[in-house]
């Protein structure tokens, strides 16, 4: 118990990031079209992979003779940029499609006829 | 020095991700919202490459890490540059299970580095050398990493096409008691001799695998993108373990940031569907066998003749246009949109009616038609087109089948029971285009097919558009 709250109060800092990160996250796509909650889910996909960061840093860390973690950050290298690359290209081939007909706003589409 | 230019580096990285989201969530901006993100993520990576350091030491094993960028550089371009557009969900699901992967294996490493330090120390618990704190982020980000990996995979299986759906009677309690098994190896792992830890360790990995894979595995295929959706937010978190690991400010951002951003999401396609989360996910999909099976007949369909449909469509005042997963699977967007310029050519209203997760994923539908140059102005969101199909003509339904199936509405014993549908039995005639009378992806029959108003049209959605492009022309 005592561990656990000397490490929050250690990491206080990082736990206020938290907190304010997932109001802003909420925020910040409160109001998408559903016609671009598959490109947001894409984007934010691509964004998770932040996550490559901590794999180049246990790679960079790795002892030359510690072959798990060179394998292990190897392939946690790969898989992330895997990660990163394919879901901003993919995204980014999603929303070429809506490219030159952006200035109409999808949202307030007026149904009357023609 | 240089590491407060790597703190801007990351400063720079966090920023960009929040505007990059913001931005992607409106038609007008979301494309550079993209880039810029993308652009922000290259920075921080750059940077973490040659700016980190750790006790003073810089990052080391340079050919290997520029090794696994490059080839995971080319392989996703490739892969992503290459997927058909119908396929594009899958995919998507693909690189989530890779995140969620990239954050299960930095845990093994973290604790293999821990395990390695102390395992000399046989008879002693590992919570005696190593703070709760960092053991929590270290099993955290393997147990959501591997869950969110397994999950990917099922999830990218069954929207391929490789995978069926797969239930079986208590297997809600089966999942609980998995997840307390996992939870259960992730206590003794921190609480039990040095020793044995790390076996625990992989066990905990192991059973978080099987979980990920029962969790997804009885979820009908049609929910697909929520559940993708949801993981996306698992992986989200899992990163932002690694943000707590390393005390690395923009994995955290990123990490939290996708985490709410992805719930919020995953709530608002559910929404969409008009179900719960909890209905998705515990869903009245599983167990659903028995009452399929007492399915009663439901008498016959009658199929219409191209040149009939190509008369009844070219004579209509307004035609509606239902697109479906069977539009996407065929490519037929291009000649969907030529038939709609040559009736309206002739005087005909044509317009498309969207439903919202018509398709793999909510908005595929817009994306497609969006491809073919339709105009925006022409699709109508579910709750215009309901208004209209009482004027309409003719519903031409292309390759869609749960999202008009009736039953939604009428049959509370319907899995699909609850979910709003286009009605467009309003319409007085019905043409529905499907290849065979195979039922939809949620694996049930449709009345609507064997209505006196619905005639069939079978046949490839692309082939059987530009033959009735020909016989319009003919006439």
């Amino acid at each position: 118990m005592e561990s656990i709250l000397s490490w929050i109060a250690d990491n206080q800092q990082m736990i206020y990031i938290v907190i304010l990160m997932i109001f802003v996250g909420i925020e910040v796509i409160g109001h998408v079209p559903s016609v671009l909650h598959t490109p947001l889910m894409s984007g934010a996909n691509a964004i998770h992979g932040v996550v490559i960061i901590g794999a180049i840093i246990v790679m960079g860390k790795a002892e030359a003779h510690n072959y798990v973690a060179l394998i292990l950050g190897f392939l946690a290298v790969v898989l992330g940029t895997l990660n990163v690359v394919g879901g901003f290209v993919v995204t980014d081939r999603m929303l070429e499609m809506f490219k030159g007909k952006g200035k109409k706003n999808v949202k307030s589409q007026d149904p009357g006829t023609k | 020095m240089e590491l407060s230019i790597l703190t801007l580096c990351y400063l720079v990285g966090s920023v960009t991700f929040i505007i990059g989201l913001k931005m992607l969530s409106n038609p007008s901006t979301a494309r550079n919202g993209n880039l810029l993100a993308a652009a922000g993520m290259t920075i921080a990576i750059i940077g973490t490459i040659f700016l980190y350091e750790e006790d003073g030491k810089r990052l080391g094993n340079y050919p290997w890490i520029f090794g696994g960028i490059l080839i995971g550089g080319v392989i996703g371009t490739l892969a992503a540059k290459k997927v058909k557009m119908t396929a594009m969900p899958e995919m998507v699901s693909m690189f989530n299970g890779m995140g969620g992967a990239c954050a299960a294996l930095i845990s093994a490493v973290e604790f293999d580095h821990i395990y390695q330090t102390y395992k000399a120390v046989d008879t002693a618990w590992l919570a005696d050398f190593v703070a709760a704190g960092h053991y929590l982020t270290i099993i955290a980000g393997a147990i959501i990493g591997s869950v969110s990996f397994a999950g990917s995979m099922i999830a990218w299986g069954k929207l391929s096409g490789k995978i069926k759906d797969m239930s079986f009677r208590g297997q809600h309690i089966v999942n609980m008691i998995m997840l307390l098994l996992v939870l259960a190896a992730a206590v003794f792992t921190y609480q039990y001799n040095v020793g044995f830890s790390h076996i625990l360790f992989y066990a905990t990995v192991a059973l978080s695998l099987v979980y990920g894979v029962l969790f997804v595995m009885p979820i009908g295929g049609a929910d697909m993108p929520v559940v993708i959706s949801l993981l996306n937010s698992f992986t989200g978190v899992a990163a932002a373990c690694g943000g707590f690991l390393y005390n690395n400010k923009v994995m955290l951002t990123g990490g939290i940031l996708v985490g709410a951003a992805g719930t919020l999401l995953t709530i608002l396609m559910c929404k969409a569907m008009n179900r719960s989360l909890k209905n998705v996910l515990i869903g009245s999909f599983g167990g659903g066998g028995a009452a399929a099976g007492a399915k009663k007949d439901q008498g016959a369909y009658k199929e219409i003749t191209l040149s009939d449909t190509a008369v009844v469509m070219s004579y209509a005042n307004k035609v509606m246009i239902v697109p479906g997963y069977g539009l996407a699977v065929a490519q037929a967007q291009h000649a969907c949109h030529e038939l709609e310029k040559l009736l309206e050519s002739k005087g005909v209203t044509v317009k498309y009616a969207i439903h919202p997760v018509a398709g793999r994923m909510p908005g595929h539908m817009n994306v497609l038609l969006a491809e073919a140059d339709v105009s925006y102005d022409k699709l109508q969101e579910m709750e215009q087109a309901n208004d209209e199909f009482s004027t309409t003509d003719v519903v031409l339904v292309l390759g869609a089948n749960d999202v008009v199936n009736p039953a939604a509405k009428t049959d509370p014993s319907s899995p699909i029971y609850g979910m709003p549908i286009l009605d467009v039995e309003l319409a007085k005639n019905v043409i529905v285009n499907k290849r065979s009378m195979k039922p939809g992806y949620a694996g049930i029959e449709n009345d609507l097919f064997f209505q006196p108003k619905t005639s069939m049209l079978f046949g490839d959605a692309k082939k059987v558009l530009q033959d009735l492009i020909g016989e319009i022309k003919n006439l």
